[in-house]
């Protein structure tokens, strides 16, 4: 791994944190749950890596059975964190939009 | 786009490169994309939910693009593992009502951790950081540990939050002390493992002490705090995931990781401000302990004036304005629906209704307000600390369902107090204060609270659900 990599990655990093950061701190307290069931979703982005692990051609077993593990575990994530943060979401309504 | 795309592929074809990387790679830069758009738009009510299908649509095609990366060659674990969540995580996610959800987000949390520890020692056990040098070799191993704190340390708040394990702060002598050894130690090993990569002992030796460091850590600290915990424990997950973005050169893993690890922080940031506390104090001080609730103090020399659903139901029938205070025994009793059952006859009354939600009311942030929008309660009617307080002595009467602390005036009264200069919602300066009750026992931080005695204050006690129910009934039953 050269400097040009570790760099684009640190680059990559504090960009999205600020980024991040900007953003999250304009989620109302009204959706901090919504938002946490969110980003607990998104990060279960760590999919694409375990696919990867559990897809590899690969001489030991082990390898492949932890990377189904993680595909699970991150699926649960995903699937279960998105259907979640829909139905909070969903709850969500105004006055006027009620009746 | 698909042109773009198209031409990029057959570039790189025509340069030797496999085309289906430029697949993976661009399909992973456009779910960035769709992740930040996404979270911009939760900012919003409105356009939150349209948010969400960004982020959804951007997993699809990251999944999608990487299902075409040249290297999986062997599906069948790929489909076990994606069927085996499915079915898991779709039912989990449909049927867990509103009032768990505080356990069901530390349950993630320790799948996330769970899942990116298990890929990073996947890329060890492939003995791929090891011929990265030693930053991707520091990078797995941080991954590895944060993974793994993440991963017991949720399932030690889960449990404290599902009341398998005791609530209370469980301590001994010397426990802090044994703590900052091991996260000491974990770091000395960290950087050990970037000098000599091939030491696989030290490695799992770092696991096994990460598992018991996620443990450790949250042992000492007391239900009420899980809220702090719990987005600390997001923002480690976050972290982790950030790690093996840079381990795996991947960067979609680093922009998530760092949306996940900053929100988890900020969250954290919000609670403990909102409690008048720091991290450390959060994390090492045992509150809600013994020692803490001998040190309340506050409260003694008054009596309490008991009162009946009928006395409630007069003194609401009455009142001009309302202001309902929800705290976690209103999730614990399931009264959320009952709560709206009242606003709805005081506002038939011509009563004035609006809710206070305190920023830590309940086990985690926004806690009462989903409770609330699950009961159909229209979110412009819930206001936040600073937004309503000062209305409280223009009040008059307001309604404590379940809250305890948040509502404690010895917060500005009493220096001694433990909770001493926590912001607090004025309930004490409304004309008068009901307060809904199980018991007079004291909240999880274990301190007597001045509130229950003051002359205004009537205590009804029971089931928030049924007493709420009753008051209802008795201010339809008599008419007005």
């Amino acid at each position: 791994m050269t400097i040009d990599h570790i760099l684009a990655g640190l680059y990559v990093f504090s960009l999205a944190a600020f980024l991040g950061y900007q953003i999250i701190s304009k989620v109302p307290q009204l959706l901090h749950t919504p938002l946490m069931a969110f980003t607990n979703a998104i990060s279960g982005i760590s999919l694409v890596a375990s696919l990867l692990i559990a897809g590899r051609k690969s001489d030991s077993l082990l390898i492949p059975i932890l990377g189904a593990v993680a595909v699970a575990s991150a699926t649960i994530n995903v699937v279960g964190g998105f259907v979640i943060t829909d139905r909070m979401l969903k709850m969500f309504k105004k006055k006027e939009a009620q009746k | 786009m698909i042109a773009l795309l198209a031409s990029l592929v057959e570039q790189h074809a025509a340069g030797g490169t496999d085309g289906r990387v430029v697949v993976y790679r661009v399909s992973l830069f456009v779910a960035s994309l769709l992740f930040l758009v996404g979270l911009r738009m939760l900012t919003n009510p409105e356009t939150a939910r349209r948010g969400m299908q960004m982020a959804v649509l951007g997993m699809v095609l990251g999944v999608l693009g990487t299902l075409v990366h040249r290297d999986i060659v062997n599906y069948w674990w790929i489909i076990g593992g994606l069927v085996v969540g499915t079915v898991v995580g779709v039912p989990m996610g449909l049927l867990i009502p509103m009032t768990k959800m505080p356990e069901r987000i530390a349950l993630s949390h320790a799948g996330g951790g769970l899942a990116v520890a298990l890929v990073g020692i996947g890329e060890y056990l492939e003995g791929h950081p090891q011929q990265h040098g030693s930053f991707a070799m520091g990078a797995v191993s941080f991954e590895v540990l944060m993974g793994a704190i993440t991963f017991t340390g949720s399932l030690m708040a889960f449990g404290k939050l599902a009341e398998i394990l005791p609530g209370k702060p469980m301590t001994f002598k010397g426990q802090n002390a044994m703590n900052f050894i091991l996260l000491a130690g974990a770091l000395v090993v960290l950087i050990a493992l970037t000098i000599h990569p091939g030491l696989s002992a030290v490695f799992y030796g770092l696991v096994g002490l990460a598992l018991f460091l996620g443990i450790s850590l949250v042992l000492p600290i007391g239900g009420a705090d899980m809220p702090v915990v719990i987005c600390l424990l997001n923002s480690y997950a976050g972290l982790a995931a950030s790690a093996s973005g840079f381990a795996l050169d991947n960067n979609v893993l680093i922009i998530c990781g760092a949306l996940d690890g900053g929100s988890g922080f900020i969250l954290a940031l919000i609670m403990s401000k909102a409690m008048n506390r720091s991290f450390a104090n959060v994390i090492f001080g045992a509150f809600g302990s013994d020692a803490t609730a001998a040190a309340g103090g506050g409260g003694k020399g008054g009596s309490v004036r008991e009162g009946t659903v009928e006395d409630a139901a007069e003194l609401l029938k009455i009142a001009q304005s309302v202001i309902i205070v929800p705290g976690y025994g209103m999730a614990v009793a399931q009264a959320q629906h009952a709560t709206r059952d009242l606003a709805s006859a005081l506002a038939a009354n011509g009563t004035n209704v609006k809710y206070a939600i305190h920023p830590v009311a309940g086990r985690m942030p926004g806690h009462m307000n989903v409770l609330l929008a699950e009961a159909n309660v229209p979110y412009d009617q819930l206001y936040e600390l600073d937004a309503i307080n000062d209305e409280f002595e223009r009040t008059d009467v307001s309604i404590v369902v379940g809250a305890n602390d948040v509502v404690n005036p010895a917060a500005k009264t009493s220096p001694g107090s433990p909770i001493f200069g926590m912001p607090i919602l004025n309930v004490d300066k409304s004309k008068a204060v009901i307060v809904l009750k199980r018991s007079m026992k004291p909240g999880f931080a274990g301190i007597e609270n001045e509130l229950f005695v003051l002359p205004q204050t009537m205590m009804v006690f029971g089931d928030a659900k049924a007493t709420l129910g009753k008051i209802t009934a008795a201010m339809k039953g008599t008419g007005h």
